[in-house]
Order: structure tokens, then C-alpha cells, then sequence
């Protein structure tokens, strides 16, 4: 491949693939074919060859896995050693001399060689891989000329002799984005291995021996076992026989560029792979610091949505919302628009207007919305769906350690002896740190999951201890302050951390307020459901632990008391000193790829980038100076309080930047009735999401492949995000924003968002060191990066909080409004799933949904039994809120009386039932508690068949002139 | 916004900080001040009688500042 777009830099000059993984260790000298070599001990003798340039001729080894040491392909002669070594097994020693090419060895490698070829099938010139295959290249490689082997019994031909050949195995397409094709399959074992130590999935075995060995998924087909997609084993294939449906439909790839995940918040670092302006693959890149070479299924395969008819790809108005769409040019929508927005402010003061960011845009484009609104509109009503997330993040940890992030980097999971997960599915959620989790509990590392759940986690193969606390859903803070009372008074804690890094009196005070028996596990049992015995033991268990991480998700920020368990997951982490080095900390999984920096961006009403309070009179002359304007020292409105205004008359006009608040947002009721109450509603999305219904304009969105950019994801770490395509409709969203920000006035001219990074940089000052150029040289960086951190920074509180001293608060368990009663006896828990994304626009659009076509109602079998429901079955879920339908499974992961389900389809509309119950600190909803009831039902409710017919209505496009 | 839900939320506020050592009508005063709207404020303000309120709510409103 030719024009490569990869940071340079670091990495020097490098082979794609080294053979073997990196080893850290005390440095050793060798001799490689005549040259010194020095490697960290450990290293294989391959990569050390590697290291110095020379390549040795593999198959079974691959830099992304152990050595296997099975094709034999990688021989080669070392003085004092008898006989050929595998390169790929044998460890570098001092002094050793190796000779990689000698006659012998050339002779060897050819009957190697020979032998796969005799069994693999000569049509190079049409297969899928020519160009890309390793066979291939090891055939040229060691100069392999004829096969003298006649045809035999083989694995290629359909026929042998009279009959059909038993051993020929048809292709298998059931995986919609990739095939296996047997035939091709040299059993080098890399899948199988890439599975299990990669991916952690083990869906792969070998079955026979010898010759009879094929690689198989013990089931029928790929898309009937347990592979979940992730595309490690494709990657690591050396053949044609596992690979993409792209490949063989376009091409081999000609150019590459490196880019960013638009998913989820781990923010996998991929190699858009292209030819021509057409997007072949999506193929994880190995040096990426977030995923190290892996993905899941979404970011590899899922990005056919960029493609799909429903796309908009040209501006649209209307009236009023019952008309049908009227498709315009750029300006005359912006125009539109405009005017919305000032009539609403003419009329109804500046205040009643706001605007909606991202968590899915990047951080510039992020940046620029939160400005339009402070800058041109004159008002702080700016706001994000990371409210509706990881706000009570943001409160806890700037109240306990003084910054709202994650304390580490993704590698310190590493070094983790003690994982506690509260309120996440990493292996669905945060799929890619879920398998590098489960490669560090294979290692023996200790697993606690506080979860009302039983996720997957608990069943990784090949794991050690893990101890699970099924506590009732809404009980965190009960569950936490009791994991604090044993800690507290069975002294497991790290006096001299405290005594050095926390507020002593704080401290004690704390420590009073655990200690009470009050929140002994013994008191709290009854009300959270978790054994007194259990929790004893796993408060030990992380107490005790060198190194303990909290991983949390937002099963501990959608709670009325999301915040207080923030807060309570930052003092067990100060009380047992696991804080400031690898392999501890306090690590929120962020949901949507780019949470952390709608946060960082100043998307939250009260604060200006950089977590700075918008009273701050310093911080604001900073902007003032910058933008040539003055700011408003007050706090502006939230999304649920905008909504309420609308519904009060207060509230007119709003611009959403790729969110769907109607079905992301709690109690859509609610927030449908607030948005039909505005008088200007301007959606800015890839599609015609349901917040659209209610929208006067449309303004087409572009897809991260079609333009320049940002992501901060969940470890602080910034990532680049690089156009591949020119933007479908015209525009890239941060020239959306820009156009619109000038039909009001504004006067902006960025050129490109390098632009707008200069400006974040100039005024927020964790950022103060970040610009593209220092990106592109180091691949991305971690915030703060500023003078006192120049190369950003991994680990954060590393000589002290960033508050000063670490700070505790006590944490009293505060019941939510939300209790079941006789009408609605069970607690609804939300979440998601691995193929599907949030509320799905993306995924649904792609072939992600043969694994999830609809939402589906988990009920334990008590409970299925006592309302005579069966597997499958049509319910009927209604709450306080609303109610809808949708189908149930029986499972006994969730326990009795509880009932849990995911939100990524729209006529599932599960917010239909979610209340408008918030945290008492940040309003984010409670998602994870609703009183519901289940019964059974004939299919969809009333409001779904009129939902349903009234999105036919509102989509309606007017035909062309 | 419904005065009854302002009141909610600042009952909610209260029920937090009702645990904490220090001045708690003043933390609560200090939590709403930075975190609410000045419209939702004063909208607080004015239709407080109305509503049942925590004491400590109570114990906070003279702190409670309207717009600027
Ligand atoms: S499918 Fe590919 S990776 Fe797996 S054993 Fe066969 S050739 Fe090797
Ligand atoms: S796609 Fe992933 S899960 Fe499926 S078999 Fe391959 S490595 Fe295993
Ligand atoms: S969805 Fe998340 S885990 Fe999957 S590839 Fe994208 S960033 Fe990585
Ligand atoms: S590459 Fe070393 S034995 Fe296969």
C-alpha cells in the first residue's frame, strides 16, 4: 500500500508484523546474520530479526499473539544449537549468532513450504487475498518453484474420485461480514489463538489431527456459536480463508489512514483501509494505545450505515411539523433557521433558546456548538446527552479528587490484581476492554462485579476468583458504604496513603460515619439483597489487593443517587490507596465514543471548558477576550429543565447536533410534549432520527469518515479523527455549525478544525499543550497535557489530587422515589448489548441486527411463571410513566422481581416507561430503577400503533420540483 | 418549569447534604445557586409557599439567590 496517513515519528521504520509480542526486560546482544541486535530479554529470536530489519520467513506467528511454533516455516541455525530452531519460539540469549539464510535452511523452508501448497488450492490469480495473503509471500519468499506432490487426498477439490471428497468442507457466508472458506485453511491455528487470547471468546477449537485437523466452531456455522463477531481471528488469518466480504467485493486495499472508533468511549484506533474513496475495511490498528490491535464487532464491521439509503443528504424545512419536508439549498435552510431562532429570542427574551451537544461529534465540533450558544445566542442553555450518562461523574470526582475523568489509561488494566465492575457489562457495553480484562482474570487477577445482573464477565473462560453482588437495583450506596464499614472497622485501610494524599479531619469523619453500624453489611442486607458474608468477603478481597481498579458504568450514574455512588466509589479508592500508579484507580467506561470530551468542551450549562464554573469571572474574561463578547456569569438551562420550559411557554427554539433526545431521553412522553411546544426545532443528524418528528429543520449530518477531527475517549485519551471521504451532503458538521453561527451574525472563518483545536488550547489549559502536529507525532495523547505534562498524562493524580488534598464525603443511602407497590411490583433495569449502539440509528442500519433484531424483555422464571409467560411471548411492560410491548426471555441472570431490558430499537420506546425521577445533583434520569408491572399481551400497545403511524406522517418528504 | 418538580429537586438536594458535617442550609443554598437557571430560581422563589419543602430547603431560601 502506497500513502500511508499514520503518525510518524515514535516508531521509526517498521515491519507490519514483528512475528512476536514485545517483551520488556533487561537489554541483550546478539548477532543476526553479522549485525548486533539488542532487544529486551524475552524477546524471540524472530523479532529481534525483525527489530534490525531482517525478515524471517513465518506462518504460525503473528506479533499479536504468542509464539506457537507449528509451521516450522521460521527455522533457523544458531552456532552451539543443534538442528534448526523455530525462530519464532526460542528466546534471545547474550551473545548468541544466528543465521537466518543459509543453503540448508532455503532447502528446508522450500519442502515447508511444498507440503501447505500441495493442499491449498492454486487459484491466487481470483482469490479474494491475492496481493494480501502470507502464503503467498512465503511461497515467493523462499523461492518456491514446483510442487512436486501428485494429487492426493486433499481438502481442496469437491470431488475425489467417483464421489464427493469427505474432507472438502463448503464455505460458510452465515457471518454477514465475513466468510470461511475450509478449503484454504493451512490449521496455522492463529484464529483459534487470536480468539482465545485476543478476543478471550474461545469460539474457536480445532477438531482431528494431522492431517485430518479443521479449525471449527463445534456448531453448525459462525453465526450459530458463540463467535461474537469481533474479527480478531480474520485479522490474524494468513490466508483467504478467513476474510472480510468487502475485500472480495472491492479489492485489496491500496492506501490506508488511520483513524478513530465512532462508537464507544473505549475509542479504538483504527486503519480506514481504502481504495479509490471507497472504504474496504476497518482494521484495528496495532498501535493504537486504546486497543492495542483489537476491536469488536461495530467499529471493525459496522460502518455500513455511512453508506445507507436512508442517509439525508440535503438540507430540509418546513412550517410546521405536520407538513411534509421541503428539500432547499444550505442557505436557504440556514437562513430558515436563523430567523427561528431570532424571532424566538425577539420575542421570548434570549434565554429561550438553546442548543443540544454531541457526545457522537468531535471535540471541535462540540466546542463550536457550546460557543454558538454562549458567544452568538448570548446565552449558557447548552447541553449534552451526557447528561442523560456520565454527568454524576463529572460532580463526584471534581467534588472527591478535583478533576471530572478517569484516574487511568487503559494499559494499567494490566497491572490490575483486583478488578471491581460496578454497573457495566464492559464484554457488550465497552467490548474491547472487556477482552483485555478478561486476558488480565485469565492471568489470575480477582474479579467483583456489583451488578443486579449476572453479566458475562462472570463466566470469562479460564478465570479465577470472581465474587458477584446481585444487589436490588437503586441500593448502590447502601452496597458501597457497606463495603466502606468493613474496610473501615476491620482496619484494611491505607493509613499512610491517607495521612499523605487526604484532608485528615475529612478522613475522620468519614470514617465515623462508615463505621456506624447502621452500614454494617449485616444492617443493609435486607434492604439491597446482597449476603452480609459476600460483601465481607469481596471488601477483603479488594482491600487486600496491591493493586484494586474500579470500573464503572452507568448503572452507578442513572440513579437518583448517582452521584452520591460516584462519590463512594471515589472514597474506597482513597481509603485503600488506590490512587496515582498503574493497575488502581477510579475509571468511568463512558458510553458514547465521545462523552468524556462533550465534557471536557463545556457542553454543560454551568461550566466553560475545562470544568470552569461560568461565575468564574477569570475564566470568563479568558473566553471574553477570545470571542470579543461578554458572558453570562449565570448558569443556564439543562435538557430536562428546556423541556419543561417548553411545555411552560418559556422555551422556542433549540439546535440538536446529532442526538436523539426523543428516544434517548427518560420519559418520552414528556420530551415529545416539550419539543412539539417549540416554535423552531433544528435536528442535525446522519438520519431522520425520531427527534426529527418535531423538527422545522433538518440539516444533514456527515459520519466521522467524512471529516477532520477529535474524540476524547474514556481514559482522557485524545484520538484523531481523519476524513477519508468528502462529506456526502456537502458540509462536515463543524462547517454546519460555522454556517449557522454566521446567518446569525457571527463572523467565524475556521478553515479546518486544527483551527479550533488552537483555540481550546488557547483558553482551556488542560488542553494547552494539544495540538495536531503533537497528535499525529505520538499517535494521541491524554489530557492534562500542558507545560507541567508536555506528552499528556496516563495516570492522573500521580503526586497529589488535582484539588490538593483528596477529599471525603459521606455518603448516606437516600431511597429513590421510584418503589414498586402492589400495581408495580418489579424494578425495570436498563442497558445494552455488544452489536447494537445506544439508541441504534447507526447499527440497525447495518447487518449488526441478524444478533439483535428486537429489544427484549429479561424475567426470571419465578416471575415468568407466576404471570403464565413463555419464552418469546408478547408483554405488556407499563410504569407510572407509560407503557409499551415487546417480547420476553426467561433467563435467571436477573433475579426475582426483577426485570431488565435494552433500549436500542424505537418501537421497543422502552423511555416510554422510564420516569422523570433524576440525581439529585446533575438531573441525570434514572434509568436503572423503574417500578413496573409485566403481563402478557397480543403485540404492540396503542402508543406504539399510533407512534407508528404517526412516523409515517412526519417523515413525509415532499416530491421534487 | 412546575414548581412542584423545583421542589422536588431541591428536596432531593437537601436529603444529600442533610448527612454532611458544616453549614447544610448553606451548601444547599450554594448547590442550587450553581447549578440552577436564574429563571428556575426565581420561579423557586416565588412559588415556594405552595410547595412542601424540606426544612432544610426552607433553611436555604433566604440564601437562594435570584437573577445577578
Ligand atoms: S482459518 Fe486461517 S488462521 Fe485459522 S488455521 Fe486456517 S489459515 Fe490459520
Ligand atoms: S470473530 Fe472473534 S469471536 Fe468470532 S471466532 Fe473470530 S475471534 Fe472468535
Ligand atoms: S465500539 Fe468501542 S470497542 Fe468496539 S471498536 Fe468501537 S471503540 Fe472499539
Ligand atoms: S512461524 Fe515459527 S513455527 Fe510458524
Amino acid at each position: 500500500m502506497k500513502d500511508l496517513i499514520i503518525p510518524d515519528g515514535i516508531h521509526g521504520p517498521k515491519l507490519s508484523d514483528m512475528g512476536t509480542p514485545a517483551k520488556s526486560g533487561a537489554p541483550v546482544t546478539l548477532v543476526i546474520d553479522g549485525m548486533d541486535v539488542t532487544v529486551p530479554e524475552g524477546t524471540s529470536v524472530m523479532r529481534a530479526a525483525a527489530e534490525a530489519g531482517i525478515t524471517v520467513p513465518k506462518l504460525c506467528a503473528t506479533d499479536m499473539l504468542e509464539a506457537y511454533g507449528s509451521c516450522r516455516l521460521c527455522m533457523v541455525e544458531i552456532e552451539g544449537m543443534r538442528g534448526t530452531p523455530a525462530s519464532c519460539t526460542t528466546p534471545v540469549r547474550e551473545g548468541m549468532v544466528v543465521k537466518t539464510q543459509t543453503e540448508q535452511l532455503a532447502r528446508l523452508r522450500r519442502g515447508v513450504m511444498e507440503l501447505y501448497i500441495s493442499d491449498h488450492p492454486l487459484d491466487c490469480l481470483t482469490c479474494a487475498a491475492n496481493g494480501d495473503c502470507e502464503l503467498q509471500d512465503m511461497a515467493g519468499a523462499v523461492g518456491l518453484r514446483d510442487v512436486r506432490y501428485t494429487p492426493g487426498d486433499n481438502h481442496v477439490e469437491t470431488r475425489a474420485g467417483d464421489g464427493a471428497n469427505p474432507r472438502y468442507i463448503p464455505r460458510d457466508d452465515s457471518n454477514p461480514y465475513f466468510f470461511y472458506d475450509p478449503s484454504k485453511c493451512i490449521v496455522c491455528m492463529r484464529c483459534v489463538r487470536a480468539c482465545e487470547e485476543v478476543q478471550g471468546t474461545f469460539a474457536l477449537t480445532v477438531e482431528g489431527r494431522g492431517f485430518d485437523a479443521r479449525i471449527s466452531t463445534g456448531t453448525e456455522d459462525f453465526l450459530n456459536s458463540d463467535c461474537v463477531s469481533c474479527g480478531a481471528c480474520v485479522q490474524a488469518c494468513p490466508t483467504a480463508t478467513l476474510q472480510e466480504k468487502t475485500v472480495e467485493e472491492i479489492g485489496t486495499p491500496e492506501r490506508l489512514i488511520v483513524t478513530t472508533c465512532a462508537y464507544c468511549g473505549v475509542g479504538c484506533s483504527f486503519e480506514a483501509q481504502m481504495r479509490g474513496d471507497q472504504l474496504v475495511r476497518m482494521v484495528p490498528w496495532k498501535d493504537g494505545k486504546a486497543n492495542r490491535g483489537h476491536s469488536c464487532v461495530k467499529g471493525r464491521f459496522a460502518w455500513g450505515y455511512a453508506n445507507h439509503s436512508d442517509r439525508i443528504l440535503s438540507p430540509m424545512i418546513r412550517e410546521s411539523i405536520t407538513d411534509p419536508w421541503r428539500e432547499v439549498s444550505w442557505e436557504e435552510a440556514l437562513d430558515f433557521a436563523a430567523e427561528g431562532i431570532k424571532a424566538a429570542q425577539a420575542k421570548h427574551g434570549k434565554d429561550s433558546v438553546g442548543v443540544i451537544t454531541s457526545s457522537r461529534c468531535t471535540n471541535e465540533e462540540t466546542f463550536l456548538v457550546q460557543k454558538l450558544a454562549r458567544a452568538v445566542m448570548g446565552t449558557n442553555n447548552t447541553d449534552t446527552c451526557a447528561r442523560v450518562c456520565h454527568s454524576p461523574t463529572g460532580y463526584g470526582l471534581k467534588q472527591t479528587f478535583g478533576t471530572s475523568a478517569g484516574t487511568q489509561d487503559f494499559d494499567s488494566v494490566e497491572q490490575v490484581d483486583c478488578a471491581v465492575v460496578i454497573g457495566a457489562n464492559p464484554t457488550d457495553g465497552h467490548p474491547v476492554f472487556g477482552s483485555r480484562l478478561r486476558k488480565r482474570l485469565r492471568q489470575g487477577a480477582k474479579l467483583i462485579v456489583i451488578d443486579p445482573r449476572r453479566i458475562d464477565l462472570l463466566e470469562t473462560p479460564h478465570m479465577g476468583e470472581g465474587i458477584h453482588l446481585p444487589l436490588r437495583p437503586g441500593t448502590n450506596v447502601a452496597v458501597l458504604t457497606a463495603l466502606a464499614h468493613v474496610i473501615v472497622t476491620e482496619k484494611l485501610y491505607d493509613e499512610a496513603f491517607i495521612r499523605e494524599r487526604c484532608d485528615w479531619e475529612e478522613w475522620s469523619d468519614y470514617a465515623e460515619f462508615a463505621a456506624d453500624l447502621a452500614h454494617s453489611p449485616e444492617a443493609v442486607e435486607a434492604l439491597t439483597g446482597v449476603p452480609a458474608e459476600t460483601l465481607r468477603q469481596a471488601a477483603r478481597t479488594y482491600a487486600a489487593a496491591p493493586n484494586g481498579a474500579i470500573y464503572y458504568g452507568l448503572g452507578v450514574t442513572e440513579h437518583s443517587q448517582g452521584s452520591t455512588t460516584v462519590i463512594a466509589i471515589a472514597n474506597l479508592a482513597m481509603i485503600t490507596g488506590n490512587i496515582g500508579r498503574p493497575g488502581v484507580g477510579v475509571n468511568p467506561l463512558r458510553g458514547q465514543n465521545n462523552v468524556q470530551g462533550s465534557c471536557d468542551m463545556g457542553s454543560f450549562p454551568h461550566e466553560l471548558p475545562g470544568y470552569r464554573h461560568v461565575s468564574d469571572a477569570a475564566t470568563r474574561a479568558i473566553f471574553e477576550a477570545e470571542w470579543h463578547t461578554t458572558l453570562d456569569p449565570e448558569p443556564g438551562l439543562r435538557i430536562p429543565n428546556m423541556l419543561d420550559a417548553a411545555v411552560a411557554g418559556d422555551f422556542k427554539a433549540i439546535y440538536i447536533q446529532g442526538e436523539d433526545i426523543l428516544q434517548s431521553d427518560p420519559d418520552t412522553h414528556h420530551v415529545a410534549a416539550g419539543l412539539a411546544a417549540m416554535d423552531c426545532v433544528i435536528v442535525h443528524d446522519l438520519f431522520l432520527n425520531e427527534t426529527a418528528r418535531y423538527a422545522h429543520v433538518f440539516l444533514p449530518g456527515s459520519t466521522f469518515l467524512e471529516k477532520d477531527g477529535t474524540f476524547t475517549n474514556a481514559e482522557r485519551r485524545i484520538n484523531r479523527v481523519r476524513r477519508v471521504m468528502a462529506p456526502k451532503a456537502g458540509l462536515a458538521d463543524w462547517e454546519a455549525t460555522q454556517a449557522l453561527a454566521n446567518a446569525l451574525g457571527a463572523g467565524w472563518s475556521y478553515t479546518h478544525p486544527s483551527q479550533i483545536m488552537a483555540e481550546i488550547a488557547r483558553t482551556t489549559p488542560s488542553f494547552a499543550g494539544v495540538t495536531y502536529e503533537l497528535i499525529d507525532h505520538m499517535g494521541s495523547v491524554q489530557w492534562p497535557c500542558n507545560e507541567a505534562h508536555p506528552q499528556g498524562s496516563p495516570v492522573m493524580h500521580e503526586d497529589g489530587f488535582v484539588r490538593g488534598k483528596g477529599r471525603f464525603i459521606r455518603t448516606a443511602y437516600v431511597a429513590t422515589d421510584e418503589r414498586t407497590g402492589p400495581h408495580f411490583p418489579l424494578l425495570l433495569t436498563t442497558g445494552r448489548i455488544l452489536s447494537q449502539y445506544n439508541v441504534g440509528a447507526q447499527t440497525r442500519r447495518t447487518e449488526n441486527s441478524v444478533w439483535h433484531d428486537q429489544d427484549l424483555l429479561e424475567i426470571h422464571p419465578h416471575d415468568a411463571e407466576q404471570r403464565g409467560i413463555n419464552e418469546g411471548d408478547w408483554v405488556r411492560l407499563a410504569s407510572r410513566s407509560g407503557e409499551t410491548s415487546l417480547r420476553a426471555t426467561i433467563t435467571d441472570r436477573v433475579a426475582p422481581g426483577v426485570v431488565y431490558t435494552t433500549f436500542h430499537h424505537p418501537d421497543t420506546q422502552a423511555n416510554v416507561v422510564t420516569t422523570d425521577n433524576s440525581d439529585w445533583a446533575t438531573n441525570c434520569p434514572e434509568y436503572k430503577v423503574t417500578a413496573v408491572q409485566v403481563a402478557l399481551s397480543n403485540g404492540p400497545s396503542d402508543w406504539q400503533e399510533l407512534y407508528e403511524a404517526q412516523t409515517k406522517l412526519t417523515r413525509r418528504v415532499e416530491a421534487a420540483e | 418549569m412546575t414548581p412542584d418538580k423545583l421542589a422536588r429537586m431541591a428536596n432531593q438536594i437537601a436529603r444529600f447534604f442533610e448527612s454532611q458535617p458544616g453549614d447544610q442550609a448553606q451548601a444547599v443554598a450554594d448547590h442550587i445557586n450553581a447549578n440552577w437557571a436564574p429563571a428556575m430560581r426565581e420561579e423557586f422563589i416565588a412559588h415556594h409557599a405552595a410547595q412542601e419543602l424540606h426544612p432544610l430547603v426552607n433553611a436555604a431560601l433566604p440564601a437562594i439567590r435570584g437573577r445577578g
